[in-house]
């Protein structure tokens, strides 16, 4: 590149002009051609008859060729510039389209949502705060309330302490990686996935019958009678919240696990040459110097536990008094066709979401990351 | 360096070039084709596709026929995206009333609306209009208002068809006597759970209240918590919230999916001795008692509470509706319309069709032509009240309402939320 520009220098005037003309149709033929090529690719995939097979290997091609060679025109092009100018557009090539496509996926979204809730069933009529009044008076949504709120202490309460107390254990055991790694197995299943398996736990026949479900057939074999689980009300929401546990317990481990290693043996050692008790140790020294990555864990899950939905869903689908926000704002939404509430129950849960948010991107940023 | 680029450019244009020919071959060599889109899958979709054989051959037009699950969400994104199937089987009228209210459906022309008229009692062609202007034609169709029973079972016990309500309580107070439990009732079904409590209201509205009250219950001219309704769920209450009547209590109610529930008939003893449901509880039982529907499986109507409305039939089906208006799309909406249509799903059994001049000999069991004889001879017949209800009360607050109130909650509570859930 810099050859042909010094070299253009000695050429005459005509030469550098027809060079920069040149230069223009090659930035324009490039991106053109990737644009056709693009376009054909779309209009194949939108109206071919082609047998499915076909299809999918194009769509493959066509969608993982079709960025790179977005990408490979766009860097082309930013080249094809000044230096100072390719410094300063050099960049966007790489975050521009992650901005952009957060912005066309999450942000307009969000504020579409925002404008949607304004107004009616089928965002026709305005009628202004109507569906937040719902979303805060419906005796489901207070019932969702509640049990969110359930969610948020039971739940991060029950994984962040089981976390801390296996983390805590296994740092004293021999086989700690062993057992470390059986307890975050949980981690590797699906929320609807385990929402299948605990169906089995729960399962509920009439008494006389086999039961097949694990703690139903327990709870024969000791002589007792069969408990539906599900329809215990405020029980069945402790029910779900074991599944969370058991599947967020692995996490908040691994996590502090790694916290624990930090802490200096040292200061332990001082704890205990000045006489503190094993629990002493762990309230005075373990606990305040592992404390941010507490915050961050449990902020973690709490987030988690505000958006609750397919543990629900696949479980109670939030009969029997277990509904919960997301899982009111499908019903709305997807079930009753009512977008205007849907959009108002969505920015409800946006707005409980952010301020834990905001505090977790700080605690990490206090933690290098961000 | 550069020629690399050459290279990549030149395989590139004639890769693109490729595209637009495979375009142009593919729309040469298209046949006539039909795309449907529908609720239903598995059996009921290969049966819909050997009945509809006949028209196939007869016009060459290829009919593809696509089920899902999801059916309700997908038509709604496929139709908002501007990429409607041709033909669409839509289980819920509301879908029917949004998509017709938005224009997006072809109303039905001459020729189909003269066919409907011939083949179909008027109610089919009202259920199928959208401010008077018909849409949808009706082809399979369900009817709920019958008791099935285990045959040999009953014929041991001594017990006899009741042909009143009043009967049927002493029917059931004699099974109680002789240790037996008369119900199955089942009302889990995933995101749908409380339907078959919605269907037992319905009947009863329609035998205590009448079709009259019940059209007003329906399009709200009455509130949810009249005394109407409340008497109709009190006097299923008599039924559903004593544990003597029914298998397992309340808490088998709820947590038994409705279709187990009437396996625990052809269970060694029974478990249960009735079960109501809609026609297509066959396709629910064990697969020995399904091979032997005729000697295994009795039926009844649901009997009459006051004789002034003859025996209801309560029931409900997929309406094909166009959203596209082609020769070969219109000719397969007027071959729904016709018994030829429905004639060989009827023959394989499971299957109910509304054409009043259909033959119902071919249907293969007793069970089956009980059940057409009385949709086809119903003084009363109604569409499934939750279907026509606005999704938030008849997908919604109606069936937690059920699961709440079966779970214990208070009846006046729980009708005056579903009422205040209307909207």
């Amino acid at each position: 590149m810099t050859t042909t520009e010094i070299s253009g220098e000695k050429r005459g005037f005509l030469a550098t002009a027809l060079i920069a003309i040149g230069r223009v149709a090659v930035s324009l033929f490039v991106p053109i051609v990737a644009f056709v090529v693009l376009w054909a690719g779309f209009i194949f995939l939108r109206d071919s008859n082609a047998p499915q097979g076909i299809i999918a290997a194009v769509a493959i091609v066509w969608g993982v060729g079709g960025v790179a060679l977005l990408f490979w025109v766009t860097d082309w092009v930013v080249n094809r510039t000044s230096v100072t100018v390719a410094k300063k557009l050099q960049p966007f090539v790489f975050v521009g389209p992650a901005l952009a496509i957060l912005a066309w996926y999450l942000f307009i979204p969000t504020l579409r949502s925002l404008y949607l809730s304004f107004f009616d069933a089928q965002s026709n009529n305005f009628v202004g705060l109507a569906n937040y009044i719902f979303a805060f008076t419906d005796s489901k949504m207070i019932e969702s309330f509640t049990n969110n709120l359930l969610w948020l202490i039971l739940g991060t309460g029950g994984a962040v302490g089981f976390g801390l107390l296996i983390a805590l254990l296994a740092d004293r055991v021999k086989m700690e990686k062993f057992f470390k790694s059986i307890i975050f197995m949980p981690m590797a299943i699906s929320f609807v996935g385990a929402g299948v398996i605990w169906r089995f736990i729960y399962a509920y026949k009439p008494a006389g019958e086999d039961q097949i479900g694990l703690l139903n057939a327990v709870v024969t074999f000791f002589g007792g009678e069969p408990q539906a689980w599900f329809t215990m009300p405020v029980w069945n929401n402790v029910f779900l919240i074991a599944i969370l546990v058991w599947l967020q317990t692995g996490y908040a481990m691994v996590i502090i696990s790694s916290a624990l290693k930090g802490v200096p043996s040292s200061i332990i050692e001082a704890g205990r040459i000045d006489g503190a008790g094993e629990l002493r140790i762990i309230r005075s020294i373990i606990i305040p110097y592992i404390a941010s990555t507490l915050v961050t864990v449990s902020t973690t899950i709490i987030i988690i536990t505000l958006k609750i939905f397919d543990i629900v869903f696949t479980m109670t689908n939030g009969n029997y008094g277990t509904e919960v926000i997301a899982s009111m704002q499908y019903k709305q939404m997807f079930r009753f066709y009512h977008y205007g509430r849907g959009s108002a129950i969505a920015i409800v849960l946006v707005l409980a979401v952010i301020p834990v948010m905001w505090y977790n991107l700080r605690q990490f940023s206090k933690r290098e990351g961000f | 360096m550069k020629k690399t680029v050459l290279v990549l450019l030149m395989a590139l244009l004639v890769l693109s070039s490729v595209f637009a020919g495979g375009q142009a071959d593919a729309q040469a060599s298209e046949e006539k084709v039909v795309r449907v889109f529908g609720a239903f899958v598995d059996e009921e979709l290969r049966r819909f596709e050997e009945a509809i054989v006949p028209f196939e051959e007869r016009t060459g037009i290829d009919v593809i026929y696509e089920g899902s699950k999801d059916f309700e969400t997908l038509i709604s994104v496929r139709v908002e995206g501007g990429n409607p199937p041709d033909i669409a089987a839509l289980p819920q009228p509301g879908l029917m009333y949004n998509f017709a209210a938005q224009g997006h459906l072809v109303p039905m022309w001459d020729s189909l609306i003269k066919t409907v008229d011939e083949n179909y009692a008027p109610v089919w062609k009202e259920l199928g209009s959208y401010d008077g202007t018909p849409y949808g034609v009706f082809h399979r169709v369900n009817a709920k208002s019958f008791v099935w029973y285990p045959k040999k079972a009953w014929a041991k016990a001594g017990y006899e068809v009741p042909t009143t309500w009043d009967e049927m309580i002493a029917l059931m107070d004699k099974m109680v006597a002789n240790g037996h439990t008369p119900w199955s009732i089942g009302i889990e079904a995933g995101g749908a759970t409380g339907w078959v409590g919605t269907d037992w209201v319905e009947d009863v509205m329609l035998r205590t209240a009448g079709p009259e009250v019940y059209d007003k219950w329906v399009n709200h001219e009455i509130p949810f918590n009249s005394p109407e309704v409340k008497a109709a769920f009190e006097e299923i209450g008599k039924i559903w919230l004593n544990p003597k009547y029914v298998y397992g209590g309340t808490n088998t109610i709820l947590t038994q999916s409705y279709t187990d529930s009437p396996r625990t008939m052809f269970e060694n003893p029974p478990r249960s001795w009735m079960h109501r449901q809609g026609n297509f509880v066959t396709t629910f039982l064990q697969q020995d008692i399904q091979d032997n529907l005729e000697e295994e499986l009795g039926v009844f109507p649901l009997p009459a509470i006051n004789e002034e409305f003859g025996i209801p039939v309560l029931g409900g089906g997929d309406q094909f509706v166009a959203f596209n208006d082609r020769p070969e799309v219109r000719q397969f909406m007027e071959f729904l319309a016709t018994w030829e249509s429905g004639e060989i799903w009827a023959r394989s059994g499971g299957a109910l069709f509304p054409y009043i001049n259909q033959d119902l000999s071919v249907y293969p069991s007793s069970n089956d032509r009980l059940v057409a004889e009385a949709l086809v001879n119903a003084k009363v017949f109604r569409f499934d009240a939750s279907d026509l209800m606005p999704g938030q009360v008849g997908a919604g607050s109606f069936w937690t309402g059920i699961v709440d109130w079966v779970n214990g909650k208070s009846l006046d509570a729980m009708l005056a939320d579903v009422e205040k859930s209307w909207p």
